[in-house]
């Protein structure tokens, strides 16, 4: 965005402190604009005719550096670009990539049916949610526009997941094209060869295109001015992903160079989403397990700089899960801390000689924790006290935990040790110890002090656990 | 300089260029155009191109709308209509990408040093030297001066480990000696690191005496620079370190760790008194890191040369945003001149096997997806944790599993751009039979 402070937002707001937006004053709505953490449509009066020349030079000022592309139509869509920054802890990455699994149009049907099947329900639990798959990047393998065209066809009957169609020929693209032109697909590729024709596609079409150009960023820029020209600017562009040795390095560099004038230069013309293409890893590996492997590598890679879109194309549970967890870790959001529900979690399967353990809401706190329980097959209760997302450190120094909190945290949730347990007793993290009194005054119950480090639980219950 | 028409004067423009009329357009009201003679929007340009009359209208529609006309109030449907007829033109636009490097990174990282050869008082045969970046790594601002570096776990007795990792080690893993050998000899560990964990008081309480011996016996197995870590007891790891470090006077070996929550003054004494490096453990928090260097340097008198920083390191899926996020603004902090941050840096990458996803037989959790065989999932969580952490500006990494090291290996001398490995077309990827 080209603003930094909320004053130069304020400027361009109404000033009624009206409240409509949520917000007490039209400052604090201004600084949720420069944090991104609400939009400029979120404030009523502005979308007013009489604001509208304010409302439009807004969103100019406001408008990401790196533009944002949607793929995809209605509630199945992907956006991905977005971004402000070039380092998360400047605010945070917008718009996760987008992993988009291939299949090719000479799979026979079956085999086509049971890979999209699997793309549309892989998941993976993590803090709350699933963790998913994105896309389906279809390779026309085959070169032929009428297989090209089936297997599009094929694809779009089992999946609603936004589509990638792949063909550097412009015919076969065509080809796919009548078929799922009105879900907006992203087209790939226009290059320095095929431009004119694919041109030629995405204006009748009117769908978003991958610029290609394999280490060669004069003529990638020259594409991007390009199309830019014609009035396109819903594009993503691929400067190549070299899957090994020196030349992967100069890949890497590409991406750099891309984001940083994108961002840091406010090079207009260059600013778009990237792609990156991890399954090239398949053409210098014959090894399947060592392909994917490597895949993966060029993945985390690619994810933690700047690549916007992955297309990738190892199913195995041992890619997919470290690919959407770095995903995860690099677009989750650094400004809030990562809470779970407060409450009380069973782990395994707790009765009434079971342990009582408390912890805080910190999502990193409780996982570890819990999966530290877990793990040593220890059956429990785990209270994840509401801290506001501190750690257990930090919140008994800061008080955000205290005896009677805690205390009133097991009431709150409805947890009666007299039912629950046959021992009366709970046991608070080493790291709270100094809590220990407080908490028999609050709570009545008898109070043990675990171990510093969840680590040594199975220890500690070695010497402590069943309570004398 | 801009030329303005008015757009009743739009068809003696086109005379000349033998178009009669603009079919379909009607125009109420009066507008002005401005059209940017020297740009490249030609209509004539677009004429030769051989573009009917109504793209020609089309493409002015365009660019007045593009100038902030009202068109599409004015054209009404005809506007709607305009998208299909956009003007490509006749070749590419001719453009030079060019970026500049970074002038706020003028600080290098801190060399370090860790091994002594005979020549400076050790009997190490080689030694590695971390840090000496000027730009974030495998930056194209300034190249790294010296590859990753990876240092391999032993334990003084045995542990418990993930079964993928374990294989490896079942012959060695009561012997630290053996251990070491093989990590050197069969693995490619430029380092290993000695984990004294049986002197903790609540495991085997070892004797200091007894700990150090064992440091002597490793120091004799192997001869690369080697690691001396505690067992991460606060109140043992000093004396324990104390001991080590004077065992292995003069080998410059990277004592583990100094940390806020024990007597880092001890920790630092013995590193000075016997020519050691100290390794600067703080949790997660840049402040600290700041903080406990700052008084390694002035109320310990470590030299600059002699400190290597631990930020820590939390597993992909349980932290590694932190760990990651932590690493780089240390990293670039250091950059831009933070002397108190400038260090290189090293990863408890072995961290990674806590991850459940790492060892686990499958997820608990019935609603997950097949996790497949652990014996993939636990390698590949060590690596993609370490390979983050090395784009975040990581130097040494701490490991465990052979075939992580490996990668790890391949994929950061990939990235500083050190490995001659065969060209790959990717011209025509889409088509590969894979």
């Amino acid at each position: 965005m080209k603003v930094n402070s909320p004053l130069e937002v304020y400027k361009f707001l109404p000033q009624t402190n009206c409240g409509d937006c949520g917000e007490a004053t039209c400052m604090a709505f201004a600084s949720h604009m420069i944090d991104r953490s609400l939009k400029l449509e979120d404030c009523p009066p502005l979308l007013e005719d009489k604001f509208k020349k304010k409302y439009l030079k807004l969103a100019e000022l406001l408008a990401p550096e790196i533009r944002e592309v949607i793929v995809g139509t209605g509630e199945h869509t992907v956006s991905v670009g977005g971004d402000d920054i070039l380092y998360r802890h400047q605010l945070t990455f917008f718009n996760q990539p987008a992993l988009a699994v291939d299949v090719w149009d000479t799979m026979s049907e079956d085999e086509l049916v049971e890979r999209i099947k699997f793309i549309n329900e892989y998941k993976k639990f993590y803090v709350g949610r699933f963790l998913k798959l994105d896309m389906v990047a279809i390779r026309s393998t085959s070169g032929d526009p009428d297989k090209f065209k089936q297997a599009v066809t094929s694809v779009a009957g089992n999946t609603e997941l936004p589509l990638i169609l792949c063909s550097l020929d412009p015919k076969v693209l065509k080809a796919g094209l009548e078929v799922v032109a009105d879900r907006k697909p992203l087209l790939y590729a226009a290059t320095k060869d095929n431009w004119q024709d694919v041109a030629d596609l995405v204006v009748e079409y009117n769908v978003p295109l991958v610029l290609f150009s394999p280490d060669d960023l004069d003529t990638l820029k020259s594409l991007a001015a390009t199309f830019l020209e014609m009035g396109r600017d819903d594009l993503v562009l691929d400067p190549g992903t070299n899957p090994q040795g020196k030349s992967l390095r100069e890949s890497f560099e590409n991406f750099l160079m891309i984001r940083r004038a994108g961002i840091k230069e406010g090079q207009h013309e260059i600013a778009f989403p990237l792609l990156a293409v991890p399954m090239t890893a398949y053409l210098a590996n014959d090894d399947p397990v060592s392909a994917s492997y490597w895949e993966t590598v060029l993945a985390s890679v690619f994810t933690v700089r700047y690549g916007d879109i992955m297309i990738l194309h190892s199913i195995e549970p041992y890619a997919l899960l470290p690919e959407l967890h770095i995903r995860d870790t690099i677009y989750t959001d650094p400004r809030t801390p990562v809470k779970v529900d407060p409450k009380v979690y069973e782990v395994g399967s707790p009765d009434k000689d079971s342990p009582v353990f408390v912890t805080t809401n910190f999502a990193l706190t409780y996982y570890t924790v819990e999966s530290d329980l877990a793990s040593n097959g220890i059956d429990c209760y785990l209270l994840a006290t509401d801290t506001d997302g501190l750690g257990v450190e930090a919140a008994v120094a800061g008080g955000q935990m205290t005896g009677q909190k805690v205390s009133d945290e097991f009431k709150r949730v409805g947890f009666d040790f007299g039912e629950m347990t046959g021992h009366n007793t709970v046991i608070l993290p080493g790291l709270a110890a100094r809590l220990q009194g407080d908490m028999e005054d609050a709570s009545g119950l008898k109070v043990k002090i675990g171990p510093p480090d969840s680590g040594r639980i199975p220890g500690w219950m070695e010497k402590n656990w069943p309570p004398e | 300089m801009a030329k303005k028409i008015k757009l009743s004067e739009l068809g003696s423009l086109f005379n000349d260029m033998d178009v009669e009329s603009l079919e379909g357009v009607t125009i109420e009201g009066e507008i002005e155009l401005e059209m940017d003679t020297g740009g490249g929007l030609d209509p004539q340009l677009a004429y030769m191109l051989g573009h009917e009359t109504a793209q020609i209208s089309r493409h002015l529609i365009n660019i007045s709308r593009l100038l902030g006309y009202p068109v599409d109030q004015l054209f009404g449907s005809m506007a709607q209509a305009a998208v299909p007829g956009v003007i490509r033109p006749g070749q590419l636009l001719s453009s030079k990408f060019e970026v500049n490097k970074i002038e706020e990174w003028k600080n290098p990282i801190q060399e370090v040093t860790l091994g002594a050869t005979s020549s400076d008082g050790g009997t190490r045969t080689s030694t590695i030297t971390l840090g000496g970046e000027n730009a974030l790594p495998y930056y194209f601002d300034s190249p790294m001066p010296h590859h990753n570096h990876i240092t391999m776990d032993v334990f003084d007795m045995p542990i418990g480990m993930a079964k993928a990792v374990k294989v490896n080690y079942e012959d060695v893993i009561e012997s630290p000696a053996e251990w070491a050998k093989k990590v050197v000899n069969d693995y490619g560990a430029d380092m290993v690191t000695i984990h004294l964990i049986s002197t903790d008081p609540g495991i085997k309480d070892t004797s200091p005496r007894e700990a150090a011996e064992t440091v002597a016996d490793v120091l004799q197995a192997v001869d690369v620079p080697i690691v001396i870590g505690g067992s991460g007891n606060p109140e043992k790891d000093p004396e324990v370190l104390e001991k080590a470090a004077e065992v292995a006077e003069g080998e410059r070996v990277l004592l583990a760790s100094a940390s806020l929550n024990l007597d880092y003054e001890r920790i630092a004494k013995a590193a000075n008194d016997y020519g050691h490096v100290v390794l600067s453990w703080t949790q997660l928090e840049i402040n600290a890191q700041k903080e406990l260097n700052r008084k390694l340097m002035k109320q310990c008198n470590v030299k600059r040369e002699d400190i290597v920083m631990d930020p820590t390191t939390a597993a992909l899926g349980y932290g590694l945003d932190y760990a990651y996020t932590n690493m780089e603004r240390i990293r670039l902090a250091g950059l831009i001149g933070d002397e108190e941050l400038s260090f290189p840096m090293s990863s408890g990458t072995t961290n990674a096997w806590g991850a459940r996803e790492a060892w686990m037989v499958g997820s608990p959790l019935k609603e997950d997806s097949d996790w497949g065989p652990r014996e993939y999932r636990g390698p590949i969580w060590e690596i993609v944790t370490g390979l983050t952490l090395s784009l975040a500006g990581n130097d040494l990494f701490m490991m465990m599993h052979p075939g992580s090291v490996a990668v790890l290996k391949e994929i950061t001398q990939s990235l500083q751009g050190s490995l001659e490995r065969n060209a790959v077309d990717i011209s025509d990827w889409v088509t590969a039979e894979v």
